[in-house]
């Protein structure tokens, strides 16, 4: 049989959606439980957190021979729930000479989500109109009054835990009660409040409440990022494409590679998409009324510049040239520390829930600062599982405390001494990490490598990504308020401070994996390729509802927001299909 | 489902958690020596830890060695076994294979210590008397302190005893050793009050509302 030939599925579905992540799996619940037929298709294989052929959740680190050390399919750790990483095999992507881009992707079904973070932070009304507040960036279309309402439904469909604060660029939800801050964290409160910076209740994506009969409560093993067997935490497997698939109207195609959207070339409109079956190889098409790209920032764009035809030469809705431009990932550094009162501590089960149980939002009025934009701030800690890396670097601790007798002893060391010295500093370390917002700069984009094809023939991106000073002052400040809050507690910080030599240690552009902007949406066409419903200008039954359309991100993490605006594109899909407008 | 409820129940079905589907129970062929791994592999990578585990990196001198120094710096007591109880060769001997990056440090190190004290004493490092071997330990286990002339030991040193200590820590000897009471369903209900006591903290009345 000849491998070209293209096998064309007769069937046309209502909507055709790519990728499984949050904002596919918004799209795909929402079209789905409204009645439309859709097809999913997801190039990653089938995930379900409840299934036992999946399950890492409450493993032990000798179930893993490497204790849970991380791999190169699973970067953050053996028992970690995604499939797939910074270097996939067989799918690369490159960087133009002195510019750098880290792309972390997850190939299963939910993507990324079944062990994202789960801080969920809707964002700030000011967050979507930066530019003319400060004259540098761009606003959005829209406005925080658009995505209220779809943050309350998100709120009361997933569930989401935090307090109401009444912090104005920091919008309340519809909150679980929050879960009781661990030791360190209450000590961490006390000493950044003493110096003005606030600390507050986290707020995300675990049910410490049940909600409803198909989800279980949070039981509190500190394990989110193994995704969660009761369903208490949110997956876009779990909570969003399995009940998909339980209305009838779903269509999943697991291993489905895709490689391009397809276009009537007489109306210019999508007819559906092309893609590589992972697991025979072979070409496949299928068809839809409506196509939805949800592959993730950078995939989406991809496949839109990879479809050409004589009437998009520059690839498909891409006549304004802006598709891969504007390409933004949150800034991030961190510091971590020992905290002597930390010591000796009495042992009890402190897991909690699978993160922060409070975080630092902004708290500074940016025109007293050398740069324009903020950043809140992460915390870890506690006495939490050993897992491989424990007890690592023991040598730069254990000097600096005295013996039991208080005489000062010499770092490193062995033995019955070590022995002690290991269980004594146990859960007597905190870290803490800034997440902040980064000027959109046309100038970071990502584009076709014009030389590159991954294995399935697909052509691959190339990344130009720099950081510009604004997001260099801001680590700084970072660094300079890690080190306050640090010495606030009693605190001796680990390592050397970074400093100009190394950014201040600003993580590389997209290792913080909040990379957004590929897509543009905006009022003028000239300057953006989606309107303000993330709708094509030029192709009004193509759709983009990952985070491609953000204009810019603020210093919240992203995913609230693409699930808040996945399902008010659904919903403004589903109003135009009654008015019959596509 | 309430948690209050399911945590009285002692089955993981009723936290609404997963059991065994039958048809896995009923499909399973008999495996007469079942390839054992981390649970919940994709089948690339049980080939991976297949073919780690297949080959062979240290030599059984060489693990011998390693399991003198890895009972140095963990050796049994009071509270809990040693390293080598604990099973830390195995894991290292895993390990330098799982990450080649180790492979040529713990060599060499472990040349370099048994050149050392062959120089010293005549013997390799395993077979010297276990005081000549202190006598080496204590030149190389202080990083800080340590004369020029021991510096590649004293890396090798510290790195020798970071992935002990993990091995150590990450077995149930070494949960039971430091206390660790986690990884198991509960109901956080925050900080025992005797340690807030302790350190002169409460909770924020927010915290007592349950909607
Ligand atoms: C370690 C980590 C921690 C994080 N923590 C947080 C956090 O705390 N808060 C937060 O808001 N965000 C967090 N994120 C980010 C969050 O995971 C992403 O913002 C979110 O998952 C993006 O959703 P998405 O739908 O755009 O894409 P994804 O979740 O990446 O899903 C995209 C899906 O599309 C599939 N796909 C890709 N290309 C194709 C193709 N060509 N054909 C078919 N299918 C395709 C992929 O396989 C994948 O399943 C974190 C991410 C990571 C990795
Ligand atoms: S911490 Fe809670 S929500 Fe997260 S995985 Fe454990 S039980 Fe599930």
């Amino acid at each position: 049989m000849n491998l070209f030939e293209i096998k064309e599925q007769p069937k046309v579905y209502d909507v055709v959606i790519v990728g499984s992540g949050a904002g596919g799996g918004m799209a795909a619940y929402q079209l789905t439980k409204a009645g439309a037929k859709v097809c999913l298709l997801e190039a990653g294989g089938y995930f379900d957190p409840a299934d036992p052929k999946y399950i890492t959740q409450l493993k032990n680190p000798w179930e893993s021979p490497r204790r849970g050390a991380s791999t190169r399919t699973r970067p953050f750790g053996d028992f970690d729930a995604a499939w797939g990483g910074w270097d996939i095999e067989g799918e690369q992507y490159t960087a133009m000479p002195g510019t750098q881009f880290r792309w972390f992707r997850s190939r299963m079904l939910g993507g990324r989500t079944n062990h994202w973070g789960r801080i969920s932070m809707r964002f700030g009304p000011d967050d979507f109109r930066r530019g003319s507040m400060t004259g540098i960036g761009d606003d959005w279309p829209t406005s925080y009054e658009d995505y209220a309402p779809y943050y309350d439904k998100v709120d009361r469909l997933i569930g989401l835990f935090g307090t109401k604060e009444g912090i104005r660029n920091e919008p309340d939800g519809i909150f679980l009660p929050p879960p009781k801050p661990r030791l360190h964290e209450l000590m961490l409160k006390k000493a950044a409040g003493s110096i003005g910076i606030p600390v507050i209740p986290s707020r995300m994506a675990m049910l410490t409440k049940p909600i409803n009969d198909s989800r279980g409560a949070c039981f509190y093993c500190a394990q989110c990022g193994r995704a969660c067997q009761a369903y208490a935490d949110f997956s876009s497997s779990s909570v969003l494409c399995i009940p998909a698939a339980k209305t009838g109207n779903l269509t999943l195609i697991n291993n489905a590679m895709v490689r391009e959207v397809l276009t009537d070339p007489n109306t210019g409109l999508s007819t559906g998409v092309s893609y590589v079956n992972k697991l025979d190889l072979k070409e496949y098409s299928i068809k839809g009324k409506i196509v939805i790209l949800a592959a993730s920032t950078c995939e989406t764009a991809r496949i839109m510049l990879n479809s050409k035809s004589p009437r998009f030469a520059r690839g498909l809705a891409n006549d304004s040239g802006v598709i891969g431009k504007y390409l933004n990932d949150s800034t991030g550094a961190s510091r971590s520390a020992f905290i002597p009162a930390l010591m000796d501590r009495k042992r009890y089960n402190e897991d909690g829930v699978g993160g922060m149980h409070v975080f630092t939002p902004w708290w500074v009025d940016n025109s007293k600062l050398d740069f324009p934009r903020g950043y809140h701030i992460e915390y870890g800690g506690g006495m939490g599982m050993p897992g491989f890396g424990f007890g690592g670097g023991i040598e730069r601790v254990n000097g600096l405390f005295p013996d039991r007798n208080g005489n000062k002893k010499k770092a490193g060391g062995y033995g019955v001494a070590l022995k002690d010295d290991i269980r004594r500093t146990y859960g007597a370390y905190i870290g803490m990490a800034g997440r902040g917002e980064p000027i959109p700069l046309e100038s970071n984009y990502c584009e076709i490598d014009p030389n590159s094809v991954d294995k399935y023939g697909i052509p691959t991106l190339r990344y130009h990504y720099k950081w510009s000073e604004n997001e260099i002052k801001q680590a700084k400040h970072m660094q300079d308020t890690f080190e306050q809050i640090i010495h606030a507690m009693g605190g001796i910080p680990m390592g050397r401070k970074p400093d100009a030599s190394n950014n201040y240690g600003l993580a590389q552009p997209g290792e913080i994996i909040h990379e957004v902007g590929t897509v543009r949406m905006g009022n003028d066409p000239k300057k953006s390729a989606l309107n303000g419903w993330q709708q094509a200008h030029d192709v009004k039954n193509l759709f983009v509802v990952d985070a491609a359309p953000f204009v810019s991100q603020g210093d919240k993490n992203v995913t609230w927001t693409i699930l808040a605006s996945s399902w008010r594109t659904s919903d403004y899909i589903m109003e135009q299909v009654k008015a019959k407008n596509i | 489902m309430k948690r209050r409820d399911t945590l009285k129940a002692l089955s993981l079905s009723s936290l609404g958690m997963a059991v065994l589907p039958t048809t896995d129970l009923v499909a399973a062929p008999p495996d007469p020596k079942p390839f054992k791994t981390t649970p919940a592999r994709i089948p690339e990578e049980i080939e991976r830890d297949k073919k780690i585990m297949a080959d062979k990196f240290l030599t059984p001198a060489e693990l011998a060695t390693i399991g003198i120094l890895a009972d140095i710096i963990i050796p049994a007591e009071g509270k809990s076994g040693s390293a080598t109880q604990a099973g830390v060769p195995a894991f290292i001997d895993f390990i330098v294979k799982d990450m080649p990056q180790y492979q040529t440090p713990i060599r060499g190190g472990l040349r370099w210590l048994d050149n050392h004290s062959t120089k010293r004493f005549g013997k390799s490092f395993a077979g010297i008397t276990p005081k000549q071997r202190i006598e080496i330990v204590e030149d190389i286990a202080y990083p800080d302190d340590v004369k020029p002339e021991f510096s590649h030991g004293a890396a090798f040193f510290s790195q020798i005893r970071n992935l002990t200590v993990t091995g150590f820590y990450t077995t149930r000897m070494g949960f039971d050793d430091l206390g660790y009471m986690g990884n198991t369903p509960n109901d956080w209900q925050g900080v025992p009050q005797d340690v807030l006591d302790k350190y002169g903290l409460k909770y924020d009345p927010i915290y007592d509302k349950k909607d």
